[in-house]
Order: structure tokens, then sequence, then C-alpha cells
């Protein structure tokens, strides 16, 4: 039981580590990336583009494997179609990342930053993720 | 170092950055069999959504999340970033709430782990909020909207 929980810690761990050095966790930074029409700052093109680098090898990987290494089954997503919720969705989530420069990932990582700041936006996020939650898995 | 025409561009630390993301969520995929998609595994931990992923496990990905993040800001001394204030944080965290559960993803499944295997759902999803975000702080700047300090 306790063995189990140590992949998820230390992925979360080295995961947290990544957006701070990167600059996830800095919502300048975040703006800077989305002001692509006035002082452009490409930086999180870059972390997106190592992060997605590194995983494309792993699912080269993951191809060749009959399980993964310390669980029973993969569990993946495997939905191919395009919804309107998924396009609406998307929508209303780069609105949301756009205002305040956070993310959900960054969100939890800054509550080693500003403990405040964090969990006001995580309440509210986790609010929202429950309102949504009779609008799913319609199409 | 910097890049031409960049001169506030991180491109070594975004990528550094990046790979460190890579690794982890690899770590996920082959050991757990899992995404790290941190939507998904926020929804589970706070019991939002079923998944076969064990809510234990899921809170244990959480924990780490600023965890690491604060053995960084340890070690680089870096001064903590600035961030929005309450009302623009709580009209923010709700559309990211509501519109990564209807959009199944945020930055890291759709980003990360959707774009790096291809999916088509992942790459509309990404190009989708992208755009909005552009679009977004285009808007702010033009109606003279100041979020962050």
């Amino acid at each position: 039981m306790i063995r189990a929980l140590v992949v998820p810690l230390v992925s979360g761990t080295i995961f947290g580590a990544g957006l701070t050095i990167g600059g996830m966790t800095d919502p300048a930074r975040v703006r800077g990336f989305l002001d692509l029409f006035g002082d452009w700052d490409p930086t999180l093109a870059f972390v997106m583009g190592g992060a997605v680098a590194v995983m494309a090898i792993a699912w080269a990987i993951q191809r060749r494997m009959q399980r993964p290494a310390l669980a029973e089954a993969f569990s993946l997503p495997d939905r191919s179609d395009i919804t309107v919720p998924l396009i609406a969705g998307s929508a209303l989530f780069g609105v949301g990342w756009a205002i305040a420069g956070l993310c959900p990932g960054p969100a939890f990582a800054a509550l080693a930053i500003d403990p405040l700041a964090a969990a006001i936006f995580l309440a509210a996020m986790l609010a929202g993720m429950a309102i949504a939650r009779p609008f799913e898995a319609r199409g | 170092m910097t890049l031409p025409g960049f001169p506030d561009a991180a491109p070594v630390a975004g990528l550094g950055g990046g790979v460190l993301i890579g690794l982890a969520a690899a770590l996920m995929l082959l050991g757990a069999g899992r995404i790290a998609g941190v939507l998904g595994i926020a929804a589970r931990a706070f019991g939002i959504a079923d998944s076969a992923l064990p809510r234990a496990q899921a809170f244990a990905f959480l924990v780490g999340l600023p965890l690491g993040t604060l053995v960084v800001m340890r070690l680089t001394g870096d001064p903590a970033p600035a961030f929005a204030g309450p009302l623009p944080l709580i009209v923010a965290g709700l559309l990211v709430g509501i519109g990564t559960r209807l959009g199944s993803g945020c930055t890291s499944g759709h980003g990360v782990c959707g774009m790096s295997r291809l999916s088509q759902r992942s790459l509309v999803a990404v190009a989708t909020f992208m755009a909005t975000g552009f679009a977004t702080v285009a808007a702010m700047n033009a109606l003279g909207i100041a979020v962050l300090p």
C-alpha cells in the first residue's frame, strides 16, 4: 500500500520542480506567453516542447510493454471523438488560464509559494469541477 | 542564455523544466500505467470523478507538486512570483474548473500527455485553449485590465 504511493509522490515532486524551473508557477510568465500580439515571451513553448519530446519517447516505450513496471495494467484514455464539450470546455479553460495565469498543476504547486492565493484559486476550481459534473459524459 | 529578440525569455530553464515534467509524466505512464493529467488526478483525489487510480495515489501525486516547487524555490532562492487578487483568482478558478472538466483535460493531460501521442482530441483541445488564452490576454490589454501587480 505504502509502496504504491512512492511512484505518484515522486512523479508529483519532479512534476512540481519542473513546473517551477520552467516558469509555469509564475503567473507573469504565463501571461507573457499568452501575450502573443503584445510583448510575447516564448519560454513556455520550450517547457511544452521539452515535456512533449520526453513523453513521445515514453509512449514509444509504452507500446512495447505488456504492463506497467509497478502496476497491474495500463489504464489510459482511448477516446478519439471531437465533441462540443471538448471544444467549449477547452475554450473556457483558456479564458480562465489567461485571467490569473494559473492552470491546475501550477495551482497546486503554488501552495508552496503563496498558500492563500493558491487555496482561493483551487477552491474555485474544485467548485467549477463540481458544477461541470452534470454536463459531462454526454459526448 | 537568452533568445535573440526575446530578452525576457528563459529558453534553457524552460526546456529543463519541460524535460523534468516529461520525465515525471513518463514515470506515471511506465511505472503506474496512468496519465499524469493533473485535472483528472485532482478530480479523483477530491471525489469529483471516479477513475481506476486509487485515491491515495492521486493525493500522493498532488502532495508532490508543492513539495517539488518548495525544493526548487529553496535551492534557487528566486523571489516569490506575484499572484492575482481574490476576485480574478475566483473567476479564473471557476472557469478553469468548469472548462477542464467539460474539456476532459488541462495543460498536462491534453498538452503533455495527449499531444505527445498525437491524440486528435488533445490537439484540438490545446489549439482551442491556446487560441482563447491569446484572445483573452489581447482583450484584457485592449481594455486596460491589469490583474497581476
